[in-house]
């Protein structure tokens, strides 16, 4: 037992004593005091960060190859020309997939933010039917949603368009919607809204000048994290969709499966330095983003 | 007396559901047990014969591959976020080392299966390497197998593991690991008896954000895969789109299906004892806990007590 204190630098056994005694967040602060370990995982972490941007570094390099194929043959613009001048098909398909992130994202976080206000305030006889069935969606791969949905489609003799696609996105969306914005409905004090009643606010009134600007901060999470999801799906697109109603995705995997055009390099730039400009704002809320 | 307002908050969410995702599922259910029509679609007559399809060699084999792959892809995932996740939860700059982590996960999925293309593909930029550096003039035939396939898989589901561990540990108490270390364990033994029962929450997370979509996977195989490395998703697709056979389609989608459940039942469903100890004094954890409690910093908080009294 000596030895293995004498083994110990000092500052180690006040630390440790220290935080032993200290409430949770000091015992954290406390943690940081002492010395690091972290080096073999460190070491993973930055190669595991090298591996996750090495492709997007090569994409990047690639949009300026003047060339076709893969082979460097000097600098040159004429693929992002080509995509911003002469590529009216991507920009259409990109229109629409604007259109149908922001519209599916509204009606989602409507939905959603309701039926969590409704679970959060109230118990009642369904609500695990609810919660249960916002639940599931979330889980299932993404091929049975697309799958059941073609099939509901066809069986409704509802023709494949852009409102199918709304539809679909709509609903895929919901159970983020809802899991975001009943966590920060849980942490709000419910006291608040107890007082508003009280003081004679009608529902409606509580609804939109206590409950939802309580709840801002998760419903516009919410709200952004269905735009993103919506703008990036691939596969239940791929199923819902018709004629018309080619999304950005779609538009990027004809031109990948049907010969590979170095626009999609540029492309890709492009959508990689708009990934970065849109995340490092947010870079201070992504504790909550990767909490969630 | 207050009005119970909470069937009417939720009716409008429940209606979308139960009318654009329960009934689907139901008819997926149902088709799965007609007779399969001649130009697609299916006729009104009660038949197993899709059941009885599914039961054929090749299908087996595929779904066997299918979960092979999985496993393979989760293993690896797993073995390498835990310490990403470690590594972001002790640096000092957490905000930095998320931003790094969700620039690629946020960059257009489609866009990443793009970028291996153009890397491992015959003209792509590896074999170019190799060929100006006078190794190999043919090149090599990288993509179109198996290997790539898992390679590409743990590429795009790697930070879907990373970001949960990294919640779950971020809330250990590192002291923990110290205090471990000078009641003796080894540095090995800190990690795998003191953090990792800390954090089976966020690990069981991890797996099965992982392993579920993998498992679905439709966009990779196809276009990282040759035909030999066909996923269940794959199939799906070929059945409803060129083989038009629905009943089948529905019943390999049906039986997806009732495996996903499994897995989550078996995962996120069975509470050890003291994290259902801790759930009535834990103000995070939800009324519905038992249904979403897992993706949730309720029970892992809750948890963190509890061990914590043990070790010490």
């Amino acid at each position: 037992m000596a030895a293995k204190i004498h083994g110990l630098k000092p500052y180690r056994i006040a630390a440790l004593f220290h935080a032993r005694r200290v409430v949770r967040k000091g015992a954290k602060a406390a943690a940081k005091l002492l010395p690091r370990k972290a080096k073999g995982s460190n070491l993973i972490f930055w190669l595991v960060i090298l591996f996750l941007f090495a492709p997007l570094f090569v994409l990047l390099i690639y949009s300026f190859n003047r060339s076709r194929s893969g082979e460097w043959t000097g600098f040159s613009f004429v693929w992002y020309q080509r995509l911003f001048l002469e590529s009216p098909d991507l920009w259409r398909a990109f229109q629409n997939s604007v259109v149908i992130a922001f519209t599916s994202a509204l009606m989602a976080t409507a939905l959603g933010t309701l039926a969590a206000v409704g679970t959060t305030r109230y118990s009642f006889k369904f609500k695990s039917y609810v919660s249960t069935m916002s639940f599931i969606p979330m889980i299932l791969p993404e091929i049975v949603v697309g799958v059941s949905l073609l099939v509901f489609f066809a069986g409704v003799g509802l023709r494949l368009g852009m409102l199918t696609v709304w539809i679909a996105h709509t609903t895929f969306n919901i159970p983020f919607v809802y899991l975001l914005v009943s966590a920060r409905l849980e942490e709000s004090d419910p006291s608040v809204v107890e007082a508003a009643r009280d003081l004679g606010a009608s529902e409606l009134q509580t609804l939109f000048r206590v409950i939802i600007p309580m709840a801002l901060p998760g419903i516009a999470s919410a709200f952004l994290t269905a735009v993103t999801l919506s703008l990036e799906d691939f596969v239940i697109t791929f199923f819902v969709s018709g004629p018309g109603a080619t999304t950005l995705p779609l538009y990027i995997y004809s031109m990948i499966r049907f010969g590979v055009s170095p626009v999609v390099n540029a492309l890709s730039a492009v959508m990689i330095a708009g990934t970065v400009l849109l995340v490092y704002p947010l870079r201070n809320f992504l504790k909550v983003f990767a909490a969630r | 007396m207050k009005r119970n307002l909470g069937p009417a908050y939720v009716a409008p969410q429940a209606l979308w559901l139960t009318i654009f995702f329960a009934a689907p599922l139901l008819i997926i259910v149902a088709y799965s047990f007609l007779r399969k029509g001649l130009y697609g679609g299916v006729e009104t007559s009660f038949s197993i014969q899709a059941w009885a399809d599914i039961a054929n060699p090749t299908l087996l084999k595929v779904t066997l591959k299918t979960l092979w792959v999985s496993l393979a892809a989760t293993i690896i995932i797993i073995l390498l976020a835990l310490p990403c996740g470690y590594s972001i939860a002790r640096s000092k700059n957490q905000a930095l080392r998320l931003f790094l982590v969700i620039v690629p996960f946020w960059t257009n999925f489609l866009v990443r299966i793009y970028a291996w293309i153009s890397i491992l593909g015959n003209e792509g930029f590896v074999n170019q390497a190799l060929r100006f550096l006078g190794l190999k003039a043919e090149g090599f035939q990288f993509l179109y197998n198996q290997g790539a396939v898992v390679f590409v898989l743990v590429y795009m589901y790697l930070p879907y593991a990373i970001l949960p561990l990294f919640s779950t540990i971020d809330k250990f108490d590192f002291t923990l690991l110290e205090a471990a270390r000078d009641l003796g364990s080894t540095r090995m033994q800190s990690y795998t008896k003191v953090m990792l029962p800390n954090i089976k929450g966020g690990v069981i997370t991890a797996v099965l954000f992982t392993f579920i979509p993998i498992f679905g996977a439709y966009a990779v195989p196809l276009l990282i895969g040759g035909k030999d490395s066909y996923m269940l998703g794959n199939v799906i697709a070929d059945q409803l789109t060129k083989t038009r056979n629905w009943p089948l389609a529905s019943a390999i989608s049906m039986s997806m299906t009732l495996l996903t459940a499994i897995a989550v039942f078996l995962f996120a469903f069975k509470k050890p004892k003291e994290q259902q100890a801790v759930k009535d004094i834990d103000p995070l954890s939800l009324p519905n806990g038992k249904t979403i409690g897992f993706f949730h910093r309720g029970p892992g908080q809750g948890k963190k007590k509890t061990s914590g009294k043990g070790v010490a």
